[in-house]
């Protein structure tokens, strides 16, 4: 941790990245995750249960054309979190830009 | 100061990631120049060739076995297929240079919230051009044609949202004004497509 609303879980492209394009689509599958993201499957995986760890996203599995499909979209928690790490990212770029 | 420029690019990189998912960028410009022209030469045929001239009133009903009628309406259609073709190749065309996919889920959210004006004043039209009221055709295309491009516009350049309100615009003026109808079609689907197009390209595609 950082402090001043920084969490180390966004510490890192691709989650910065799911972080972001879940705080604007109400749910989203795999495999429109991974065209946004262009990350690799495995790659992919593992951050999305990092983040699901954290309660900062969730998935529930849905059938689409009986095909089985598994929705991930953000939770409460998760766009509190990730609205502090970006207005700490704010405001580090403006008092550094200050001085 | 080398933090502070991660910092920065991890903005840009949030920002960036929340607009391409949820508006559809690839929308080509070319295809609203093109959309207008299709109309506009499809406007000059029904005039020209077929003699199309609207009723004066809105409750005049025309006889929908006549065949000027008909071929205006058979104009109508393919320019509209024409431009749905058209749009779809060159967006195809934008997307791949990106090294995207015109088929992701803001795309198909336009198109969701698209379709559902534009196939309900479809059928409204088709519904009373049947009983011979054809001075409903332009005011009602342009009507549900803009509130499409308004509902629409959540999903892409937010531009599409004045040309929307634009078209609702002439297609109430042109209920006002029936025997004015073709002139109105010719703005609104020729004129102000191309100016739309022209100034999506420039601004966002070139």
């Amino acid at each position: 941790m950082l402090g001043n609303g920084f969490h180390k879980a966004f510490e890192n492209r691709t989650r910065l990245g799911i972080m972001s394009v879940l705080s604007v689509n109400e749910k989203l599958d795999f495999n429109a995750l991974k065209a946004y993201l262009k990350a690799t499957d495995g790659n992919l995986a593992s951050h999305l249960k990092a983040l699901e760890k954290e309660d900062f996203i969730r998935f529930e599995k849905q059938f689409v054309e009986r095909k089985p499909n598994t929705a991930y979209y953000i939770t409460q928690a998760g766009k509190d979190a990730f609205a502090a790490h970006i207005n700490a990212l704010e405001q580090l770029i403006q008092s550094q830009r200050g001085v | 100061m080398n933090k502070n420029q991660d910092y920065i690019s991890d903005i840009a990189a949030i920002r960036m990631m929340m607009e391409r998912s949820s508006k559809f960028l690839s929308l080509s410009g070319w295809a609203g120049v093109m959309a207008g022209l299709y109309a506009l030469v499809g406007a000059y045929l029904a005039h020209q060739l077929v003699g199309f001239v609207p009723p004066k009133t809105l409750l005049t009903v025309v006889d929908p076995t006549e065949t000027g009628f008909l071929f205006s309406v058979a104009i109508a259609i393919a320019v509209l297929l024409f431009s749905i073709l058209t749009a779809a190749y060159l967006s195809q065309r934008r997307a791949e240079r990106k090294g995207e996919s015109i088929r992701n889920s803001s795309s198909k959210q336009m198109l969701r919230y698209m379709s559902t004006p534009l196939v309900a004043g479809g059928l409204l039209t088709i519904i009373l051009l049947l009983q011979g009221l054809a001075a409903f055709a332009a005011p009602l295309t342009l009507l549900f044609y803009g509130l499409s491009l308004f509902n629409a516009s959540q999903f892409t350049f937010n531009e599409l949202r004045y040309l929307g309100i634009l078209l609702i615009t002439l297609g109430l003026a042109s209920v006002l004004l029936p025997h004015l109808g073709l002139l109105f079609w010719a703005i609104g689907f020729g004129l102000l497509h191309i100016v739309y197009g022209v100034y999506i390209h420039m601004k966002y595609q070139r």
